[in-house]
């Protein structure tokens, strides 16, 4: 069910025609209210594919699990970079741990 | 961005844009049609027709941790093994043995080309590709679709977010499609001499068990936005079809569908059962055991549950933390959010196993057989019209290599028909009247007594999953219940023009359950068509329960009369062509 927007964050994405995460959903879910902040139109017909979390120039949208299937408080953030992404998670004990690789190979 | 909304057809303006191809659908197999395209015809005129956005498109949006099919050549292996192997994935048979074979001597340079483009495969100590399996080999394909997706745009105009509705006709040929643009509230004509259907699979004809009492409603493993819409718009136009008996139900983890075997072929991890015991080992070793067909592999978890064996885990508990922090990175290539479903349950699998169940059935050709009958040269048995990927029957077990190997497969196909056939033309009533039925439930007004998509979706993947066997019954089904899935089939047919929206993305859900529909009738047909059990789990048969080699080793078939609307259920034979050994 979840992109969850931090609308402290959520610039709107003003220098694009479209922001990049209602570029990129797959669903069509991501939109700008009135505001223009981001946010996913109905929750539950989110898939967690994270692409728009990952895409997000300001790191607003964090991918959370609905409470039925999940505890409160674990964390997923993805950090891209060049021809490289980093994962940051903490569980919900406060375990943190980090993946990198690369995604793609350099020209 | 908002979008002011048509408030009658006039308002609705028309774009009409020609082309020589056609691709509906611009995930793998429809990116590689074109790129194939562009390679044998620079100045061909090539448009795609993308639902979404064709960087984030699709089943590979979130990712791949693996190309299932790679033809380790260097040790001798040869594309009639990889046929084979496809042929016991499902029980012995029937495939479609001449697909495959052409299929898999193309897939390996498919995958070479993935790696030039930059898809980092992951390599062993010699620096040859890293396998899991006897087939698979790792990938980091995080960045899988928006690779694909590069190439695509180099080789073809491509439409973002247009919605295929149907196709277009010139008599019996295909003449392209139509459709509208969710964002511009556009009605589209695309006319072209040849089109490759390449939409992906459906999921969301069975509902997912948990989409009840869950703020999810999409947690599936197949992408919730491939509604079959590629199959829909070939039934509504007579086109036959194979083997949609043969769901591709696999065994996922539980509660987040998330693929198990990423964990159980890559990283040796056995199923296990509540009493402890490796069941897989147990009842199923003389089919392989833990390494056994897709299908047993699914159907075995759900009859331990059954049987009051549950929970069912795969064993990860040997595994060390180094290499639980391996797999678990193959899932963030994937499925990252499972790494946080099992953060937010407080989970490390190197502690305790990971619970496994029955995924929700899907209709996926690129996995099992289902989907159009097609010819060698991967034309549908509608002129014109071709097909790539999941919507392409008779040939399973193609995944990402062999979804990009049809692309191009169908590519060649339809050159070669566009060669012969030349130009099309179009009636203006039919586009008209097309115009007028995509729009109608946009049409209705506020005060309108009508039913939302949502609520047309939840009845029909409820019906599907009680009475055509979903997972509620353990996959299982009969005769009566499959008789009464299409009476209510019917029923819902009869309400689909109370079908009201108040936004384009309501339309597109709209348009997403009434394919989802006429997907869901014939997949009930063909059902009932097999009266034998031939892969459990896939397709059972509680009132046929065995095997029955001497009727049903044959494929079953389908079409819609599109006179009557009654679906005609045929049997074609299979042909061996690739021998034992």
């Amino acid at each position: 069910m979840p992109p969850r927007v931090d609308w402290e964050k959520c610039d709107g994405c003003k220098a694009q025609d479209e922001p990049l995460c209602e570029q990129v959903c797959p669903g069509n879910l991501m939109t700008l209210n009135k505001d223009n902040k981001a946010y996913c139109r109905p929750l539950r017909h989110c898939w967690d594919c994270m692409s728009c979390t990952k895409v997000c120039p300001v790191g607003a949208i964090e991918t959370r699990m609905p409470f039925q299937i999940g505890y409160h408080g674990a964390k997923l953030i993805p950090m891209v970079g060049t021809n490289s992404i980093t994962w940051t998670c903490e569980d919900i004990y406060g375990n943190v741990k980090r993946y990198r690789y690369k995604n793609r190979i350099e020209d | 961005m908002a979008q002011e909304l048509p408030k009658d057809l006039n308002q609705v303006s028309t774009e009409q844009v020609d082309c020589d191809l056609l691709i509906i659908g611009g995930g793998n197999a429809g990116c590689f049609s074109a790129y194939e395209a562009k390679q044998a015809d620079p100045d061909m005129k090539v448009v795609i027709m993308e639902k979404a956005n064709i960087k984030r498109s699709g089943a590979c949006a979130a990712g791949m941790d693996a190309i299932n099919t790679y033809i380790p050549t260097w040790d001798g292996k040869t594309p009639e093994d990889l046929v084979r192997w496809s042929r016991s994935q499902v029980g012995g048979g029937p495939i479609r043995e001449d697909l495959a074979l052409s299929n898999a001597q193309q897939l390996n340079q498919c995958v070479e080309e993935l790696e030039e483009w930059g898809l980092p495969i992951l390599k062993d100590e010699d620096d040859m590709p890293s396998y899991r399996g006897a087939w698979d080999v790792s990938i980091h394909g995080e960045q899988l679709k928006p690779i694909m997706a590069e190439k695509a745009m180099e080789s073809a105009e491509v439409y973002n977010r247009v919605v295929a509705t149907n196709l277009i006709m010139d008599g019996d040929r295909c003449a392209g499609a139509m459709g509208f643009g969710v964002r511009d509230g556009k009605f589209y004509v695309f006319k072209s001499k040849a089109t490759i259907v390449s939409t992906g699979g459906a999921c969301g004809l069975y509902k997912s068990y948990t989409s009840d009492g869950t703020a999810s409603h999409h947690q599936t493993w197949m992408c919730p936005f491939n509604v079959g819409t590629g199959y829909a718009i070939g039934i509504r136009k007579g086109a036959e079809f194979t083997s949609m008996e043969q769901r591709w139900c696999a065994a996922r983890t539980k509660d987040y569908s998330g693929p198990v075997d990423t964990v159980s072929v890559g990283f040796n991890a056995k199923m296990i059962n509540a009493k402890g015991e490796y069941f897989l080992e147990k009842h199923y070793s003389h089919l392989g055991g833990d390494k056994a067909p897709r299908y047993i592999r699914a159907n075995a978890p759900m009859e331990e549950w059954r049987e009051g064996r549950g929970p069912t885990y795969i064993d990860t508990t040997h595994m060390d933390e180094e290499t639980c922090h391996s797999m678990l990175t193959d899932y963030l290539n994937e499925r990252p959010s499972f790494v946080l479903f099992l953060a937010a349950n407080g989970h490390n699998p190197v502690e305790r196993p990971v619970e496994v169940y029955g995924s929700d059935p899907y209709i996926v050709g690129g996995h099992t057989g289902s989907g159009f009958w097609v010819e060698m040269d991967r034309m549908t048995t509608v002129p014109g019209l071709f097909a790539a990927g999941e919507t392409a029957g008779g040939n399973p077990n193609k995944f990402v290599g062999g979804c990009a190997a049809e692309g191009k497969l169908a590519t060649r196909g339809a050159i070669e028909f566009i060669k012969q056939q030349g130009e099309v033309s179009v009636s203006e009533e039919q586009i008209q009247a097309e115009k007028e039925r995509v729009f109608d439930p946009l049409f209705k007004g506020k005060d309108f007594d009508g039913l939302t998509p949502e609520e047309v979706k939840e009845r029909l993947q409820r019906l599907m999953d009680e009475y055509a066997g979903g997972t509620s019954q353990f996959y299982r089904v009969n005769e009566a219940q499959l008789d009464y899935a299409l009476r209510h089939i019917e029923m819902l047919k009869k309400h689909i023009p109370l079908l009201k929206a108040d936004s384009l993305h309501e339309l597109m859900h709209a348009h997403e359950v009434i394919d989802r529909i006429d997907v869901a009738e014939i997949v009930c047909h063909h059902l009932k068509g097999r009266k034998e059990t031939r892969w459990p789990g896939f397709q059972t048969r509680t009132d046929y329960p065995q095997r029955d080699d001497e009727n049903f080793n044959c494929f079953v078939e389908s079409r819609r009369n599109i006179e009557t609307g009654e679906i005609e259920v045929f049997t074609r034979p299979y042909e061996r062509i690739v021998d034992e050994s």
